[in-house]
């Protein structure tokens, strides 16, 4: 048998009911009756002690919801979504008041996902050099169970919380921004997020503030059912540089449970903004029964001059993946980055991509993105580019590179470029094609098995992204390409 | 992607798609047969979905529904507007607002030429070929042609025969507005090969054409094909290329497009057999206000063929000129070679270029790549020309000739790319005047 037929053959062995992080916490938990409608919106904003301008403000997105049609464009498919099946706000009985009250259950959980909850177990980490240190915010199902390092922040200034703190602690900061980079209407899972979004992060850095450390949020879905609609805001004020990570994970589950995020960025002049998602929620059984049901906006606004947004994903988790990570380049002379590795295996259907919308005079933008396809999924690239009028100067070099493993998947790329402005200069390069059977032979004849030598030309294949990534996740997420692949490459 | 969701109630329709619809009515079929069913579907087909916008992905680029406002209704031709660009050495037929002049007296042995009313009225076997390979989805301006179908030409290469003099479709427009609709069918049988030019050429009037040319080329045939579309600033130009390849067939495409006030030609290209090799180049420049749009597809739907694609935009003035590519790979179309590239050169900050090639690919073991570039005239360059002396015209001229003269370079006949790069330069002279 050659070397691509045993792949291709492992490939249809593989096994993707080996999600690692498949296991269910059993811990008691309080649910909004299910289904949605107004009382819903209203009961959440009741749990979370919300101010009456929040109520107004979810009540108007969910009305302007009812109004918007489902969108059909993206190369993805799945039975109609009821959103009258599932959970809109679950949270774990007994909101705790500090770290330490935090059921064991949950802390054991983070355990597992090997978070370090505890600043203690964090610290333990600096002794070993190599483990720097990370601040926390851990979203458990609907609530934020605990942020960690907060005083060391706000030492420097830095607010880091949950979001539903911010909007009782920090109401001004919060109604400039919140929304001011993806409006209440902007897309249909955007809008169902605005209305019944549960938790999720909030960042502030001061001007001219470095974050003294990374900055981390892991989600985790756990009840049946459930829908996780976080929202995430960050604003770097002038001269700022704030660097966030994001991991999510999900119990293996037969039905499909939907995620619906929302992650706002800001960055007003000089400022700098690097987030980081590793995405491995669970991507459904090896018959595509299951899964996560992504649906994220995410968007970032170059506010300032010279500002900075750069985003890197490693996607490798999600039945059906639909997020399109942007920059609005408005400010003079700012820039956009968007790194991209999308690993689809099984049955996961993989639509995305990014969007640079040149504005200001003098932006850069860039775009990296690595798609490989495995198994039975789908896995597309979808991208915009465009520079207006004004956009004197606007630079963008895009690459995409897909990698297709068997016969039996497909990639594909679907960019759009819109220049209206002479001087602005785009190039795009996209190519796909297999693992080549001379690396492959290469490899084998130094003494690696097919296994290795299939995951070095797959590593290889992603290092440019890898090499975006914060140090410790890079880790991370090499083995996860590892798991992901497993049976297929290594 | 999901099927186009069916719109349950569609949007009122606008003048002109009233005005097309009213044409259909005033034409019904009569004719019984494979081809009355066709065009019976094809009338139906509209009358269900109006023109394109921005919504249909194949036009988001060329909002049909918005930009064409008024529809010329179709009548006789009044007045025969001027003389037909002439190829060397060609063999030269020319349509008048789609009425067919005088066929040549002689042709080469094994080509047949006849219009395609004789043809439908003695219910010729090759309109069997009609309709066969279009795309099943609905496209509007190939949907209006095979409703409205009656004026244009059938060709034929017998098996084997190798076609010396290009044979060139002239059609003319203009003197009077109004609407035209011409089908070219083209079969080129095994082994055989021709050299097919089309040149379209116009008026100042407000007229729109709608033509298709549906291309056979059988296994182990070969087609060169050379399209040059110079029309009147106030013409609408709806374009559509079918060709269906067979096993190692060739077919080799060369369009200049100097555009109308709004032009599209969408170009659907199809490998029937292994070893088939598909080349679509082309060159646009365009000035004023014009709007040209290329939209392209090409469905490697079997295995071991090659498909080359390279496209150059020159923009000028406040024109918008719009590329889309589509490389289809099916599941079993391994070895699949394709390659597309997209470049445009933007000569003024009020011209806008719309670039969106795809790939979609359903099969490991291939080779699939796209480019695609946007930019101003590189400063660099300029400045290297300028100071051994050039002057900035001249410069600019040299460089825009060496950008779209890539694409011109793979026509093959050096007499037919001669009249082709005349076209060019005086596009460029008139810039400067």
């Amino acid at each position: 048998m050659s070397a691509v037929q045993e792949t291709v053959a492992q490939v249809r062995a593989i096994d993707v009911d080996q999600y690692k992080y498949g296991f269910v916490t059993d811990i008691e938990s309080e649910k909004a009756p299910k289904g949605l409608s107004e009382d819903t919106v209203r009961y959440i904003s009741a749990q979370k002690n919300e101010p009456e301008w929040m109520l107004e403000w979810r009540l108007d997105a969910y009305r302007r919801w009812l109004t918007m049609p489902e969108p059909t464009w993206a190369r993805v498919s799945y039975p109609k979504i009821d959103f009258q099946d599932y959970y809109y706000f679950a949270r774990p009985k007994a909101a705790p008041k500090s770290i330490d009250e935090i059921d064991p259950e949950i802390l054991k959980t983070y355990e597992k996902l090997g978070i370090p909850l505890r600043e203690r177990d964090a610290l333990l980490g600096i002794e070993s050099a190599d483990k720097p240190r990370v601040a926390v915010d851990a979203v458990f199902d609907s609530v934020s169970v605990a942020t960690t390092f907060k005083a060391e922040l706000a030492k420097a200034g830095v607010i880091f919380c949950s979001i539903s703190e911010a909007i009782r602690e920090h109401p001004e900061l919060v109604r400039k921004y919140l929304g001011s980079v993806v409006p209440v209407s902007d897309n249909f899972y955007a809008t169902l997020n605005t209305a019944v979004f549960s938790d999720g992060s909030f960042v502030y850095v001061p001007p001219g503030v470095r974050c003294p450390m990374e900055l981390s949020t892991y989600f985790r879905i756990n009840e049946k059912n459930t829908g996780q609609f976080e929202r995430t805001l960050i604003i770097a004020d002038e001269g700022s540089y704030v660097s966030y990570l994001e991991g999510c994970t999900a119990p293996q589950r037969d039905e499909n449970q939907l995620h619906a995020a929302v992650v706002e960025l800001v960055a007003l002049k000089d400022a700098e903004i690097k987030y980081s998602t590793v995405q491995n929620w669970y991507p459904g059984d090896k018959d595509g029964k299951g899964g996560i049901y992504n649906f994220v906006t995410k968007r970032g606004d170059c506010r300032g001059d010279n500002s900075k947004i750069s985003w890197t994903q490693v996607e490798t988790g999600s039945a059906i993946t639909w997020k399109y990570p942007s920059c609005i380049l408005r400010g003079d002379n700012s820039r956009g980055e968007f790194y991209s590795i999308a690993i689809s295996n099984g049955h996961q259907q993989v639509d995305s991509g990014t969007k640079m919308i040149h504005l200001g005079k003098n932006t850069s933008s860039r775009i990296i993105s690595k798609g490989i396809s495995a198994g039975r999924s789908n896995n597309t690239y979808r991208g915009l580019v465009s520079a207006h009028k004004k956009a004197a100067g606007a630079r963008n070099f895009t690459n995409c590179d897909s990698l297709l493993i068997g016969d039996t998947c497909g990639a594909h790329t679907v960019p759009y470029m819109e220049a209206k402005n002479a001087s602005a200069v785009f190039e795009h390069e996209a190519t796909t094609s297999k693992i080549s059977e001379d690396q492959l032979f290469y490899c084998l004849q130094r003494g690696l098995s097919q296994e290795e030598a299939v995951a070095l030309i797959v590593n290889g294949f992603v290092r440019d992204v890898l090499q975006q990534l914060p140090m410790e996740f890079a880790v991370e997420a090499q083995k996860l390409i590892a798991v992901s692949l497993e049976g297929s490459v290594g | 992607m999901n099927a186009e969701p069916k719109m349950t109630s569609r949007p009122t329709r606008t003048p002109a798609e009233q005005a097309l619809a009213d044409m259909l009515s005033a034409a019904p079929v009569s004719e019984a047969g494979r081809l009355g069913e066709l065009r019976r579907a094809a009338a139906a087909a509209f009358v269900e979905n109006g023109l394109p916008h921005r919504r249909v992905e194949e036009w988001h680029y060329t909002d049909l529904r918005a930009l064409l406002r008024t529809v010329p209704a179709r009548r006789a031709a009044t007045s025969t507007p001027g003389e037909a660009v002439s190829f060397p050495n060609a063999i030269r037929v020319t349509l008048a607002n789609g009425e067919v002049g005088p066929l040549p007296a002689e042709l080469p042995q094994g080509v047949s030429l006849l219009t395609l009313a004789d043809a439908i009225a003695s219910d010729h076997p090759l309109l069997q070929r009609l309709g066969a390979a279009a795309p099943a989805l609905y496209d509007a301006p190939l949907a209006l042609n095979t409703a409205l179908l009656g004026a244009g030409l059938v060709l034929h290469v017998a098996a084997g025969v190798k076609v010396a003099r290009p044979i060139q479709v002239a059609q003319l427009f203009g003197g009077e507005a109004a609407s035209v609709f011409t089908r070219l069918l083209v079969v080129v049988e095994e082994g055989a090969s021709l050299s097919l030019i089309e040149s379209f050429e116009g008026d100042g009037a407000a007229y729109l054409d709608d033509t298709v040319s549906e291309l056979f080329i059988g296994d182990g045939a070969a087609l060169d094909h050379v399209r040059l579309q110079a029309e009147g600033a106030a013409a609408i130009h709806l374009g559509t290329l079918v060709a269906d390849l067979g096993r190692d067939a060739r077919y080799d495409a060369f369009v200049l497009t100097l555009g109308a006030a709004l032009s599209r030609l969408t170009v659907h290209g199809r490998f029937g057999g292994t070893g088939g090799h598909l080349g679509v180049r082309g060159a646009s420049l365009l000035s004023d206000k014009r709007h040209a749009d290329v939209t392209l597809f090409v469905d490697h739907a079997v295995a071991g063929c090659e498909s080359r694609e390279l496209f150059k935009t020159v923009l000028a003035d406040s024109a918008r000129g719009v590329f889309q590519g589509k490389i289809i790979v099916r599941p079993d179309a391994q070895k699949t070679d394709g390659r597309m590239m997209s470049q445009a050169l933007l000569l003024s900050d009020d011209a806008e270029m719309d670039n969106k090639p795809e790939l979609e690919i359903f099969a490991d073991d291939v080779q699939c790549g796209h480019g695609a570039t946007a930019g101003a005239l590189d400063g660099k360059m300029l400045f290297y020309l300028m100071s051994r002396g050039l002057p900035r015209e001249e410069a600019e001229m040299l460089l825009i000739q060496a950008f779209a003269g890539e694409a011109v370079e793979f026509v093959a006949d050096l007499a037919v790319r001669e009249v082709l790069t005349a076209h060019m330069t005086r596009w460029l002279e008139e810039r400067h005047r």
